[in-house]
């Protein structure tokens, strides 16, 4: 099928004669411009969907990614410009004109029901009916037979919310391929999945390949794109920059792009002074309602000056950990010494008082509140500064909030704009403008680079070494070998809840953080602890 | 103060005929976001051409007076709203706390272990009024940031239990003729609804100082920017330090204050105190929030939009009396008029993306 597309020359007539190379093409997005109020989020885009291929699109957050997709997928109608599907020009108004045209869509964030049970959330719209009521039974079969195919049998009365992320992802997918898509679209499909769920993922992906199914994939992961993509196409700033075949590019290639720079000024690591003790936690326990503890009898250091990495697997309690040591659990047990003062309120406020304060994972859901400015935003963790007798001061806020979007270079027209209205990177770096309003002495970051792009993960870098290199302690937590392995001074490893494993940066190797980070999940399942 | 942080522009700069088009597109932003005050002076307009005596001072003042008591209670709903909740029980807090004045004043306390019959001062038994007004609040702030019950139904079940109490101080029947007497020191209680300040009766300073206050509060104290944030991301807001639970209590606690002024103004104003009185008054309060651009899910809201939100319904009802429109008629076009005022909301929002973007293109 490779080789019958390339080489038949009437199939590749379709193209415009721009930027393209040759191949069969099945949809085409041509001229596209979408304008947003205070934006351009797509500026005269070309964008080539090969058929039967991994079309990869790849860009900085705000490079228009997300806007280009749902234009494709008919939730957003492009302001300019034309949508060619097998040589025809088509319009869709919304999603389900796309769908019946055969693009299906996985959402980054899951569009799924999590109070409903798996066949429900697949055949959700299209119900399968026998006469006046659904047919409960064939739309169970038909789920049973998805999730056969994707190897991934679960019972299909399972409430969605009752699944891992992971297993979320894979019924996002059974969702889309019960609709017979021609052209499948999946934003972010790994960022929440494990190596071996992403293993799968991939040999699903080429068996829709081998059926003839287009796949427009966008990822932040570019080791992955290069495992998985046949083309590729580069945005930065609502242009494209470059198409290529994945084949004749490389990782550089493709960052230079994107960033407009290049890689090695991206991730260097200033030295800085670790000193003595911050905090220390004794055996912090959070139980697990039903028996076990998310967190199980955790003690650790951190220094003043240092940067503390904790690695682990997805469910390994990093999280709880940090909603711990944040104040978000008051139920759970063991001491927390600041400075060697040891902390007794369980308030979160008291202890972003007292300077410790938690950067959380999912920055955009739980970081921001959406009916609010930028401005309100970013100093809603830290107002006590900015009030004398009670009352706001909006200029010492301003002038606050001003500082911090430049030093974080925000890019962000009005402080008191709305929260909204800024991209996806840029909403992060408001919720870490927030954190850093409060003046911390401990800055917890859960996944500091989940989800963000090269530049910005760059940016995040150099945030954590300023902060290091000032003296304060940084705490985070990452599943991305490479990053903590770049970082951290010192590497813990985190699983079911214990810490396995601590590193020194020198002696730390990937596969000693990967079997540490195994401990207790051998093939063996006692239930316990290795 | 923006310009330096401007995100770089693309394109050439605006001539002057682009300038035009862009002054005329935020007209017609400006028009859309004023739009429920422009629909006041519209009402305003019809009513003084079609009703006469209705620009007379003396009926304004009088339609004031009318207003100001919704008014109250939309100023504490607002609070409540902003912060994503919603309470029904001020209507018979309305009540309860007319009636725990009339009582006050009528029977004055009664202690029989001591066999004595206390009579307070008109201004200690007003702060009794608020202060169980505020207990009510109380009440339901504790049950639903403590019990974790839903604040429709937290405040269904005060809103039955304070109309409950209100029939049981005196078995359902009015306490009539609350003027107070002499000799025990409690007159004076019907200049709190009937009394005028310089020639404007006290109920409408007592709604202008609400409004300030409220006003001052949601804008420029941390307080108020909590209140927000908690409407708008209670997970963010606790997150960030902010005491969700607290913020909650005292934001009922506001309502229910609220609720209790606009008791003691009923009340006054008919020197007498009546169990069923302020039923419904809280639909009239939501819909004043809400007519005023609250928004239900919490979040958005602003006090001056309650007011002119308020303002909006007592014009039209008393403009409607005026004119001599059935009574039944009124209801039905104050039903419309809500309705139609949420979906311009809603629309709205579309309408504003369409302005911005021929800015964008301008």
């Amino acid at each position: 099928m490779l080789d019958t597309s390339y080489s038949n020359p009437e199939r590749t007539l379709i193209t415009a004669g721009e930027i393209s190379l040759n191949g069969d093409m099945i949809l085409r997005a041509e001229h596209i411009t979408k304008v947003f109020p205070g934006t351009l989020a797509l500026d005269d885009v070309n964008f080539n969907t090969y058929r039967g291929k991994v079309n990869v699109l790849v860009g900085e957050n705000g490079a228009g990614k997300s806007t280009l997709m749902k234009i494709l997928a008919g939730v957003e109608q492009p302001t300019h410009g034309a949508l060619i599907l097998e040589g025809q020009p088509v319009k869709f108004h919304d999603a389900l004109e796309s769908s019946a045209h055969g693009i299906g869509i996985i959402y980054q964030e899951l569009d799924l029901f999590p109070n409903l049970p798996i066949y429900e959330n697949i055949f959700i719209a299209r119900e399968v009916k026998q006469g006046l009521s659904v047919d409960k039974r064939e739309e169970i079969r038909r789920t049973n037979d998805l999730l056969e195919r994707l190897e991934h049998p679960m019972d299909p009365k399972t409430l969605v919310g009752d699944l891992r992320l992971g297993q979320q992802q894979i019924v996002a997918i059974a969702k889309a391929l019960a609709q017979n898509v021609r052209i499948l679209i999946m934003d972010e499909p790994t960022s929440a999945l494990s190596q071996t769920e992403v293993t799968v993922l991939f040999r699903i992906i080429n068996e829709l390949k081998e059926r003839g199914v287009s796949i427009i994939y966008i990822s932040h992961k570019l080791e992955e794109l290069l495992t998985i993509g046949d083309f590729l196409t580069v945005l930065r700033d609502g242009k494209v920059q470059a198409e290529a075949r994945v084949s004749d590019v490389d990782l550089p290639w493709i960052i230079e792009k994107m960033v407009g720079r290049n890689l090695a000024a991206l991730f260097t690591k200033q030295e800085h002074q670790i000193g003595s003790e911050l905090l220390r936690v004794e055996n912090l326990c959070f139980p697990r309602p039903g028996g076990g503890y998310y967190v199980d009898h955790v003690s650790c250091t951190l220094h003043t000056g240092e940067i503390l990495g904790i690695y682990g697997l997805m469910g390994a309690g990093r999280t709880e950990l940090f909603e711990c040591l944040s104040g978000l659990h008051p139920e759970a047990t063991g001491n927390i010494f600041l400075n060697k003062a040891k902390i007794t309120s369980p308030e979160i406020e008291e202890r972003i008082k007292k300077g410790m304060v938690l950067i959380p994972e999912d920055r955009q859901r739980v970081g921001l509140v959406p009916t609010l400015s930028v401005s309100s935003n970013m100093t809603l963790a830290s107002l006590r500064k900015f009030t004398s007798r009670g009352v706001l001061s909006f200029k010492d806020e301003l002038f606050e909030v001003v500082r911090m979007i430049k030093d974080l270079s925000i890019k962000v027209y009005n402080p008191q704009q709305s929260i909204t209205a800024l991209s996806g990177g840029n909403q992060q770096k408001v919720v870490v403008g927030k954190g850093l309003l409060t003046k911390p002495k401990v800055f917890i970051m859960d996944e500091p680079t989940r989800g963000i792009d090269v530049a910005a993960k760059s940016d995040m870098f150099q945030i954590m070494n300023d902060l290091a290199m000032q003296g304060f302690g940084v705490l985070f937590a990452t599943s991305e070998l490479k990053e903590i392995l770049a970082m951290a001074d010192r590497i813990l490893v985190m699983s079911k809840g214990q810490i396995t494993g601590e590193f020194k940066r020198e002696d730390a190797t990937e596969e000693a953080l990967v079997t540490a980070s195994a401990v207790g999940h051998g093939p063996i399942r006692t239930g316990g602890q290795a | 103060m923006t310009t330096e942080i401007l995100q770089p522009q693309r394109g050439a700069e605006p001539s002057s005929p682009e300038k035009v088009k862009k002054q005329r597109t935020s007209l017609t932003l400006l028009l859309l976001k004023a739009r429920t005050f422009i629909a006041l002076i519209l009402l305003v307009i019809f009513f003084a051409f079609t009703t006469p005596y209705f620009l007379n001072p003396e009926s304004l003042i009088i339609m004031a007076k009318h207003i100001s008591i919704n008014a109250i209670l939309a100023i504490g709903m607002t609070f409540v709203i902003v912060a994503g909740g919603i309470d029904l029980s001020v209507g018979a807090v309305v009540g309860l706390c007319g009636m725990v004045a009339g009582l006050l004043i009528d029977r004055g306390l009664i202690l029989p272990m001591f066999g004595v019959v206390v009579f307070f001062r008109i201004w200690m038994i007003v702060l009794i009024a608020l202060i169980v007004g505020v207990l009510v609040g109380a009440v339901n702030g504790w049950v639903i940031t403590r019990l974790r019950v839903a604040p429709f139904i937290a405040t269904l079940g005060t809103m039955y239990a304070a109309r409950g109490l209100a029939l049981l101080s005196n078995n359902g029947a009015t306490f009539p003729n609350l003027v107070g007497e002499p000799n025990i020191g409690n007159e004076g209680f019907p200049w709190i609804g009937g009394g005028m300040i310089i020639g404007i009766p006290v109920a409408i300073w007592l709604m202008i100082a609400a409004g300030l206050i409220a006003w001052f509060v949601t804008t420029r104290t941390p307080f108020g920017r909590h209140v927000y944030a908690i409407g708008g991301n209670e997970r963010a807001a606790r997150l960030s330090g902010i005491r969700v639970n607290r913020t909650t209590l005292f934001v009922y606690m506001i309502s229910g204050f609220c609720a209790a002024v606009g008791g003691l103004i009923v009340a006054s104003q008919l020197i007498a105190s009546h169990p069923a009185s302020g039923t419904s008054f809280e639909l009239n309060a939501i819909a004043a929030a809400v007519l005023g651009g609250t928004s239900l899910s919490g979040g958005r809201g602003t006090i001056g939009g309650t007011l002119v939100g308020a303002f909006v319904i007592g014009v039209l009802a008393d403009g409607m009396v005026m004119m001599g429109v059935s009574d039944f008629w009124q209801t039905v076009i104050k039903g419309v008029v809500i309705v139609l005022a949420v979906a311009i909301d809603q629309f709205q929002a579309r309408l504003q993306t369409v302005a911005a973007l021929q800015q964008e293109r301008g």
